[in-house]
């Protein structure tokens, strides 16, 4: 094992941790836990054997595994910035709701 | 007819009381806004004998019209006016943005300094008010010659009907939207703006005209 796959596993490995963690606190649901250990175990599973990116490579048409992942990375970044992006817009309504709120109860 | 001036305010402390008083001496229920100013906007709005509704922080001009709204529906308003707060409006112009809703019956009733006999735009200012014009028409479908003017008459039903979540600056295009959405009786009646130095350098830059078109087909995008 290289010292760079030693790395990212261990950093895997305390992702994933923080996770399991989250979800034992009740901060995130099932659905979320599961998508993140999901999303962490697949990072560890493609670090420990690299080849396998190649045969995903292979299937999706691409030329390299990291390719691939290249690719892959990036799509579920867009998604995961357009869900906070949304995200954040509902923040903001409900602060200007709230603000809102006060600012008709202390007129009263 | 009972008629609610609402007037949003931020950081207008030494213009804002001068503008209540002015329309005070005309209409009794003028509610301000403080938009979660950091002078003395608030006390000089209550002290002119204004209506104080404080938002604790700043949440932009939408959200400021639309609080007033809410308040003045709430306590009996059968029509509603929005006036800025920076002076650039004339109380008078009220009287005649008015009669078209009370006398004629319409729903709305908009400001346009495009329409009044000698107007005195800086040009790049018309410049990018004509574009907005442009930009309405095309996006909206409705016909004004003044989309972003801050004076505009409602009935008590077009103003219930009106629900501005734009909260900053792009309430102006979601106000025309939903007017031509819903079918609304509307009409433009020729009002003045003053413009001033402060007005221009406190009001939206010209290239901020692009922030607010993406602002407002986005949430336009999402309902």
């Amino acid at each position: 094992m290289s010292l760079i796959q030693l790395v990212l596993v261990l950093f895997a490995a305390f992702a994933l941790a923080r996770v399991l963690g989250r979800f034992r606190a009740g901060v995130i649901r099932l659905p979320e836990c599961l998508l993140w250990t999901g999303l962490w175990a697949g990072v560890a599973v493609v670090v420990l054997d690299p080849n396998l990116t190649q045969r995903v490579a292979r299937v999706l048409g691409v030329g390299r595994g990291v390719d691939a992942i290249f690719y892959l990375t990036i799509v579920l970044l867009f998604y995961l910035v357009f869900r906070v992006h949304m995200r954040m817009r509902g923040l903001e309504r409900q602060i200007t709701e709230l603000v809102r709120k006060l600012a008709l109860l202390s007129a009263k | 007819m009972r008629c609610f001036i609402v007037i949003a305010a931020f950081n207008e402390g030494g213009r804002v009381g001068p503008v209540v008083r002015e329309v005070r001496a005309r209409y009794a229920d003028v509610i301000v806004v403080d938009d979660g100013s950091i002078d003395a906007t608030a006390a000089e709005a209550r002290e002119a004998g204004a209506i104080v509704l404080s938002h604790a922080i700043n949440r932009g001009q939408g959200a400021a019209l639309q609080t007033g709204f809410e308040y003045a529906l709430g306590h009996g308003a059968e029509a509603i006016v929005t006036f800025d707060a920076d002076g650039q409006h004339r109380a008078e112009d009220i009287d005649t943005l008015l009669a078209p809703v009370r006398d004629r019956g319409f729903d709305v009733a908009l400001g346009s300094r495009f329409l009044h006999r000698n107007p005195s735009i800086p040009p790049t200012r018309e410049l990018t008010l004509r574009l907005g014009v442009i930009f309405t028409r095309w996006v909206s479908g409705i016909r004004v010659t003044d989309t972003h003017n801050g004076l505009r008459a409602f009935s008590r039903d077009a103003a219930a009907r009106i629900t501005i979540r734009q909260d900053r600056m792009a309430h102006a295009s979601e106000i025309l939207d939903t007017i031509a959405r819903c079918r609304m009786r509307y009409c433009e009646v020729p009002t003045d703006v003053r413009y001033t130095t402060h007005s221009l350098r406190k009001g939206q830059r010209s290239s901020a005209a692009f922030r607010i078109a993406l602002d407002f087909l986005l949430g336009r995008w999402e309902e």
